[in-house]
């Protein structure tokens, strides 16, 4: 679905620094480095799964593709305009065409609202005129997304997880965005339910071309949706490729990590996953100071001298192509035997 | 996962039907819309429930008709606040006649010495206590809500300077002030005189010093409003900080700011009485609660002349406490997200 070259987001360095501040004066004695430059493309019609572990700037990265907050630097470029560092004034027509859904469905619908009108906020906040009134605009949103049209008089807090979820669907597409950004669309969400959102969102993509930019931390969602991954690690993108490229090969020692974490439905597997554990030691570092040279290296089995003085760029190791770009001084090989690993230990 | 009452089950369609139009049937009649039933609705339901509650309220109901009605109550039931019945009098001990002069024209009974009609002075005072009770602290939470939302919404240097104020005027001497203000303030100032200069100057001095109390509350509650996903996806439809204040925090507000201001009439009744009890609010021969209290301290042996005013003010705080704090039970956010 990826056709290379027509990216609609392009991002390049985008920094966000959140001051630490001390004492009455508010001075800054330094600063939480929650996304500390990072690029990536996003091509039309394509899903960028996001991912990594909790507090690695994945939900900060996406509330400044949004301008829900200011970055400190870089560049963020939607339909080839810079929007980084445009005013809210400037921004307000532009939002049409990039909208967020958000994580936790029982906080992200204003208990104090109808349905109808937390769904028609978005004409009457950008003053859209729709064909036959907000209130049928409205109730063909609700049918969209599999939503009975009768409950537009229905308040948030009479309806289930899933269907709130869905509320807060109708709600993004009702300005017809380009880019939706999803910070974590189903992680709040039963399992059984999280996979009619996800389908419904692939359903939707398709019909209106939409691009997303699916930010999560769960794997198995992510691999179902995405066609690209972006692996991030404490502030930064380790790991960009196409998603079987990515799932098949990883490069990235983290990535390797990661992906040898998610769990094995299948107990006749189970047992061949477990030996193939991939035990990171240590904590995540804090990202008010972070290593130096590469942000992995305290917790990598195979960081070397050069680890701890240079910082590997986002560039295609070994043979791989343009599309995989992998932030190591020593890219795992395929078949590579892997340190890290459990030994193989008669578990269970 | 929170369910409320009138919960759908999640039985949506995998995939909604864009040709056809995803029709999930949920057992409502086509063609006509459902009613929701509001966070507001629910509550009203859960305070009808609530007896203690309800009995608070129809004795606050019944106040306020008293306060409104007053000359017409008197009229019919009593005689005027101010004329004097000596003939009721005991001329060597100041009593009334036969202890209290309990009778079918003085429901209460008369003072002593000269003999005014209690229940009547009963009666005009609710007007007064009610009067400056509803108008300060409709002025404090005027003022309370404003500079709290404010000081929530915006945080920094405005909320700590918000906040400080707030601090102050906690902790000022309030009762002290209004005692060495009630000493300098002339018959005549703002075009007002007489009683109708010391009931404004009682709204205001009480209404302005009780701001914080709610200040306090709706601060705290905009801060944690704040950080709701919902005034996020507000902001990133392009929304203003008015339509997020207005429409999307104020709704959320309204709860709590109708709870602490029903809490907060009682204590500002009690204010007012203490204030006319030390003389300092309104001066006799105005009737007023605290002021009859004050008047029938002297008379400390003669029971009803202090039993009724006094009970009308525990009737009316208690009243209002129990009403207020059944509010709060019913629009209690906890159990709802």
């Amino acid at each position: 679905m990826s056709e290379q070259g027509d990216a609609l987001l392009k991002v390049r360095g985008l920094e966000k620094h959140f001051p630490i501040t001390k004492g009455v004066l508010r001075r800054q004695v330094g600063a939480v480095r929650a996304v500390d430059g990072i690029d990536f493309e996003v091509y039309r019609g394509e899903t960028l799964g996001l991912v990594g572990e909790s507090g690695c700037g994945k939900s900060t990265t996406g509330k400044l593709l949004t301008r829900l907050i200011e970055p400190t630097g870089g560049s963020i470029e939607l339909d080839g305009r810079d929007i980084a560092h445009l005013r809210q004034g400037q921004l307000r027509p532009l939002r049409r065409d990039m909208q967020m859904i958000f994580q936790d469905p029982f906080s992200s619908l204003n208990p104090r609202h109808t349905v109808g009108t937390i769904v028609g906020a978005p004409f009457r906040i950008q003053n859209v005129k729709t064909e036959h009134g907000v209130k049928r605009a409205v109730q063909d949103l609700l049918k969209l997304v599999g939503l009975n049209p009768e409950h537009y008089n229905r308040y948030p807090h009479e309806f289930s997880g899933g269907q709130r979820q869905r509320i807060g669907i109708a709600r993004t597409l009702a300005l017809r965005p380009k880019l939706i950004v999803a910070d974590e669309p189903v992680s709040a969400l039963d399992v059984s339910i999280q996979a009619q959102v996800v389908n419904l969102l692939e359903d939707l993509q398709n019909e209106f071309g939409l691009t997303y930019v699916f930010i999560a931390h769960d794997l198995s969602v992510v691999r179902h949706i995405s066609d690209r991954v972006a692996v991030m690690y404490l502030g930064k993108v380790v790991e960009i490729a196409d998603r079987e490229t990515l799932y098949a090969n990883p490069r990235h020692p983290y990535t390797v990590a990661l992906l040898s974490a998610v769990p094995v439905p299948d107990p006749a597997r189970r047992d061949r996953a477990q030996r193939n554990r991939v035990l990171l030691t240590g904590d995540v570092p804090s990202p008010i100071n972070p290593p130096s040279g590469c942000r992995f290296r305290t917790r990598c089995w195979k960081a070397q001298e050069i680890c701890a003085t240079e910082e590997p760029p986002l560039v295609p190791r070994l043979d791989d192509p343009a599309s995989h770009q992998t932030a190591c001084h020593f890219p795992v090989v395929e078949g590579e035997e892997v340190a890290g690993r459990t030994p193989a230990t008669t578990s269970a | 996962m929170v369910v409320g009452p009138g919960t759908v089950s999640d039985q949506g369609p995998i995939a909604p039907d864009p040709a056809t139009g995803a029709d999930p049937a949920k057992g409502a009649a086509p063609g006509k819309a459902i009613e929701g039933r509001s966070l507001s609705r629910i509550a009203w339901t859960r305070l009808k429930r609530d007896r203690v509650a309800m009995g608070g309220g129809l004795v606050v109901g019944f106040l306020i008709l008293v306060a409104v009605f007053a000359p017409w109550i008197v009229d019919l039931l009593g005689a005027p606040p101010n004329q004097f019945h000596q003939d009721l009098i005991d001329v060597n001990t100041l009593a009334p006649k036969g202890g209290t002069g309990i009778s079918g024209d003085h429901l209460f009974g008369v003072e002593p010495q000269n003999g005014r009609d209690i229940f009547s002075r009963v009666v005009y005072g609710a007007r007064i206590s009610l009067l400056i009770a509803f108008l300060a602290t409709l002025l404090s939470v005027l003022i309370g809500s404003t500079l709290g939302v404010i000081a929530g919404y915006f945080g920094g240097w405005v909320d700590s300077l918000i906040s400080r104020a707030m601090d102050v005027f906690l902790a000022f001497p309030l009762l002290v002030f209004s005692i060495a203000l009630a000493g300098v303030i002339p018959d005549t100032a703002f075009g007002l005189s007489g009683d109708a200069l010391r009931i404004a100057l009682l709204i205001f001095i009480i209404g302005f010093f009780s701001w914080p109390y709610i200040g306090r509350i709706v601060r705290g509650q905009t801060l944690s409003l704040r950080e709701r996903e919902f005034v996020d996806a507000a902001r990133s439809l392009g929304a203003r900080g008015p339509y997020i204040i207005f429409k999307e925090m104020l709704p959320n507000l309204v709860a709590p700011i109708l709870v602490y201001a029903t809490l907060l009439i009682p204590t500002n009744i009690l204010f007012e009485a203490a204030l006319s009890f030390l003389g300092v609010g309104i001066r006799p021969p105005t009737a007023s609660w605290g002021g009859m209290l004050s008047e029938a301290a002297r008379f400390y042996t003669i029971w009803h002349f202090m039993f009724f005013p006094g009970m009308a003010i525990f009737i009316t705080v208690l009243a209002f406490n129990l009403f207020g704090d059944g509010l709060r039970d019913a629009l209690d956010p906890k159990g709802r997200r």
